[in-house]
């Protein structure tokens, strides 16, 4: 059997190890698309604060692969021919597969305002992001973040551990909007203003130009004028899906992204896909979704895994959840949090103290989503509650009295413990 | 053999010993804030349930890890964390679905059990037996693998 992955992200990664797991003989072959060791994304803000070096980003030990007879290949796959079981190499050589699977991850997307294309305009997306952003964002260098979503979010806290004067500009409402409602996201304002930061909402750059030699003037639709030393553009991300593009990859269903069964496999036989390059069932509503997460990234790529290498397996579909730690203040998110039809809800706010739990039930009396900010701990169970898809029974009342009773609701329902 | 530990609330009278064992094990002091093991108190039906991590087999906590910081050790089967590793990014604490990984504020790494490197300290410190440190096999184990499978995306997979 010939294994090839497209794609050495932690979906990917994943699936080499879980095909190794069960198939020891097999040939996996695992493309790297960027010329850098095998590195995590997520790992990027704590190299920015200097937390670790370049070696802590690593997603794997030097050697795992070797160890694990997976042949790890710093090339990019151009094009996917389900047709031929094909795939075109960057160098244009051709490599055959019984078994492939795309996981190419997302790519940061800007959105149409001139001048994002000069130097000091930077995403936040890979090492060598890292690095330009590094090279610029010095104590006392005054920094724009373009866009306060998740991503913006967590590189918010790791600009500030630099020492940057930094200013935030966000579109939308409120901060980190398809994750916090605007109770949490107003929590979450005025604990990042207090510590200094300079929070912007409903604002949109309009365009940015060169300010003198080494600077930017960022302008936005209000006529307010920004000088920066740097710009980063956290926007958000879209999958990347160039290797479908072409041929007969191009007859692969894509939507969003590229579209999986929950054997997380795409139209074409032996094609599968995981992480944030595809498009997956919503675990609730089962409509086709991209959560563009690393829990989700990483199960997938073991629901993968295994199909390709004979071993049924269904994904119960993407749950998103997010946590963030902003200077502190740590707010996390699940599912559908703002409620589903015919619902129920229980809000428990204290916005003196930074505490809010609001928790969001469906009307079979399930939890379906959930905001917490400064919880202090078990938040895991979150995830239990809502993804074991357990009745609440006679504790969705006992939530409501006192939400915060959530682990004893865990514990009762679905540990078999109450 | 690997060890698990086995939990029987029906012999729990709730002394908290075991919390407190934890929390001096790990963090030196007796603060059942600190305990990486939970007894709940369900009032309504005079019950009391210790609760901590299963050590599943394919964790959660492990896989969404972006740096390899929670590993196995290989003589106890335990899922710990590498604390020279962790940068604290809490994706684990939301990863695990049994919410047995927390965060530290003090430290800014989490924490979970660690079967106490194979002598777990709330096992030796149950006076009633409801917490035992005992070969993976037997059925109280499994009955908490059950649980896990209930939530699980991963547990099916496996079947
Ligand atoms: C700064 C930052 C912080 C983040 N923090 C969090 C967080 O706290 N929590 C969370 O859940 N998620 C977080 N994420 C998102 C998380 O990193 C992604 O969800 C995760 O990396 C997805 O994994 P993946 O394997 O699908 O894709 P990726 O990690 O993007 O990996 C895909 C790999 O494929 C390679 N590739 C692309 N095209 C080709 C090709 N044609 N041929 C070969 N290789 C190719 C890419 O170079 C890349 O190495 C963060 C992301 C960033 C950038
Ligand atoms: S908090 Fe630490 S152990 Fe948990 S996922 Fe992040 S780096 Fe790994």
């Amino acid at each position: 059997m010939r294994y090839l992955i497209a794609g050495a992200g932690p979906a990917g990664v994943v699936a080499a190890e879980t095909l190794r797991r069960h198939d020891h003989s097999a040939t996996i072959r695992l493309f790297c698309g960027e010329q850098e060791p095998v590195y995590s994304r997520m790992a990027i803000p704590y190299l920015l604060s200097n937390k670790i070096d370049e070696r802590g980003t690593w997603l794997r030990e030097p050697g795992h692969f070797e160890t694990l007879a997976v042949d790890l290949v710093h090339q990019r796959v151009e094009t996917v021919e389900p047709d031929h079981h094909t795939v075109v190499l960057s160098d244009g050589r051709r490599e055959t597969y019984d078994r492939m699977l795309i996981a190419t991850g997302a790519r940061p997307v800007s959105p149409p305002v001139p001048g994002l294309d000069q130097p000091g305009v930077h995403h936040c997306w890979t090492l060598a992001d890292a690095r330009a952003i590094a090279a610029r964002a010095r104590p006392g260098s005054r920094v724009v973040l373009m866009g306060a979503g998740f991503i913006g979010c967590i590189i918010l806290e790791a600009l500030v551990l630099r020492g940057v004067r930094l200013t935030v500009l966000e579109a939308e409402d409120r901060m980190v909007p398809r994750m916090l409602d605007a109770t949490a996201g107003a929590m979450l304002r005025s604990w990042c203003e207090a510590k200094g930061v300079a929070i912007h909402t409903d604002t949109r750059v309009q365009a940015v130009e060169p300010m003198g030699a080494e600077a930017l003037a960022v302008h936005c639709e209000q006529g307010t004028v920004f000088p920066a030393d740097l710009l980063v553009v956290a926007t958000g991300v879209a999958p990347n899906l160039d290797p479908v593009r072409n041929g007969s990859g191009a007859t692969l269903r894509t939507g969003r992204g590229l579209q999986v069964d929950s054997r997380q496999q795409t139209s074409a036989p032996d094609v599968y896909a995981a992480g944030d390059v595809c498009e997956a069932a919503d675990w609730y509503t089962g409509e086709g979704a991209v959560y563009a997460i690393q829990p989700v990234a990483v199960e997938q790529g073991r629901i993968a895994a295994l199909n390709m290498c004979g071993r049924p397996a269904r994904y119960a579909g993407a749950l998103p959840m997010n946590v963030l730690d902003t200077l502190g203040l740590v707010t996390v998110s699940f599912g559908h949090w703002s409620g589903v039809a015919g619902g129920d809800s229980v809000r428990q706010s204290d916005p003196e103290h930074h505490r809010y739990l609001r928790l969001e039930f469906d009307p079979q009396g399930r939890l379906v989503g959930a905001i917490a900010v400064g919880l202090p701990g078990h938040v895991g169970v979150l995830r239990g509650l809502i993804q074991s898809g357990a009745p609440l029974g006679p504790w969705q009342a006992r939530l409501k009295q006192a939400p915060g009773r959530i682990a004893e609701a865990y514990v009762a329902r679905v540990a078999g413990g109450g | 053999m690997l060890k698990a530990l086995s939990i029987l609330p029906d012999k729990c009278t709730g002394c908290m010993q075991c919390e407190l064992a934890c929390s001096y094990e790990h963090e030196g002091v007796f603060n059942p804030a600190r305990s990486r093991i939970r007894v709940f108190h369900f009032h309504d039906e005079a019950r009391y349930v210790p609760y901590t991590c299963t050590q599943c087999a394919e964790a959660w906590c492990q896989t969404a890890c972006p740096v390899e910081a929670i590993q196995v050790n290989p003589a106890t089967g335990a899922k710990e964390v590498l604390d020279n590793l962790c940068v604290g990014c809490k994706v684990c604490t939301i990863a695990c679905p049994f919410g047995t990984v927390n965060y530290n504020q003090a430290t800014g790494k989490v924490i979970k059990c660690d079967l106490c490197g194979g002598d777990p300290a709330c096992a030796r410190y149950c006076p009633t037996g409801a917490i035992t440190y005992v070969d993976a096999d037997l059925t109280a184990y499994e009955r908490m693998r059950t649980w896990a499978a209930r939530t699980d995306t991963q547990a099916q997979a496996t079947a």
